[in-house]
């Protein structure tokens, strides 16, 4: 059975993923995302997976989350507390959700998930280090040049022009 | 492990349902990615949690990647959020209908 701490720590999470969509203000939005994120790096902690939970606190709590906070912060104020939605998409929105949880938890109970455990050790994080220098190097690569290609990409996309400043 | 594998995947679908609900529901810009974002974090749990019964490094090195492309992906879909606010003044969806400058 699931311990304290277990419990603990999916309750942070879904409960703050809950209050990211449904809460008031963007920024307090944001904020409970930032729960969200910490939650999972605290599951990645209970599967013994100290090296994804750093990674996870660096790029998603650390700069993602504030990436997030500065483009909030460049919105005006009263979009930032505007709820945008329609009430009958809510219903849909809510029945869609229970039908998925509900299909992929009866099929994952129904599979033989449910009896899997494990009395191993854990995988050395130094393992990874190998992975990525020996077997995974062409994807290393590649995604080095994705991610200074979608900055790049993204600076260009984001900079005022003054063509723009004119029209206005 | 006093955890069993069944409660880690169990958590990854609540946080996949609540993420479509985000997608469905909301139409404001910002929302809409604070949602692609939990989706891709229940993915990742999934990802970390059968690599540790499996046990084998492959998941959490597959995680590591998928973190790193989920930041590029974060940073130009902002980048693109500023630009549809700076032309259409408003980060609803519905008045992105039109994409003509």
């Amino acid at each position: 059975m699931a311990d304290a701490l277990f419990l603990a720590i999916s309750v942070l999470t879904i409960g703050s993923a809950i209050a990211a969509l449904e809460m008031r203000s963007l920024v307090y939005g944001s904020i409970a995302l930032m729960g969200t994120l910490g939650g999972v790096a605290g599951f990645y902690v209970m599967l013994d997976s100290p090296f994804v939970a750093m990674f996870q606190l660096a790029v998603y709590v650390g700069s993602i989350a504030v990436l997030i906070l500065f483009t909030v912060m460049l919105v005006k104020r009263e979009l930032i507390f505007k709820k945008i939605e329609d009430p009958k998409r809510k219903l849909a929105g809510i029945g869609l959700m229970l039908i998925v949880i509900l299909a992929l938890g009866a099929i994952i109970m129904d599979s033989g998930i449910k009896t899997i455990t494990t009395d191993s050790d854990p995988v050395d994080f130094r393992e990874i280090g190998g992975d990525f220098l020996t077997y995974y190097w062409p994807a290393l690569i590649l995604m080095a040049l994705i991610l200074a290609g979608s900055v790049m990409g993204a600076l260009v996309l984001a900079r005022r022009e003054d063509t723009i400043e004119n029209e206005q | 492990m006093s955890n069993e594998l069944i409660e880690f995947v169990l958590v990854s679908i609540a946080l996949l349902g609540i993420g479509i609900y985000g997608l469905a529901v909301k139409r404001n810009a910002i929302r809409m990615l604070f949602a692609v974002e939990i989706i891709v974090n229940a993915a990742n749990l999934n990802l970390v949690a059968f690599a540790r019964f499996m046990p084998h490094s492959g998941g959490q090195t597959l995680a590591l990647f998928s973190i790193a492309i989920a930041a590029a992906e974060v940073a130009v879909g902002l980048a693109l959020i500023i630009v549809a606010y700076r032309m259409y003044k408003n980060i609803d969806i519905a008045d992105f209908r039109s994409l003509k400058g």
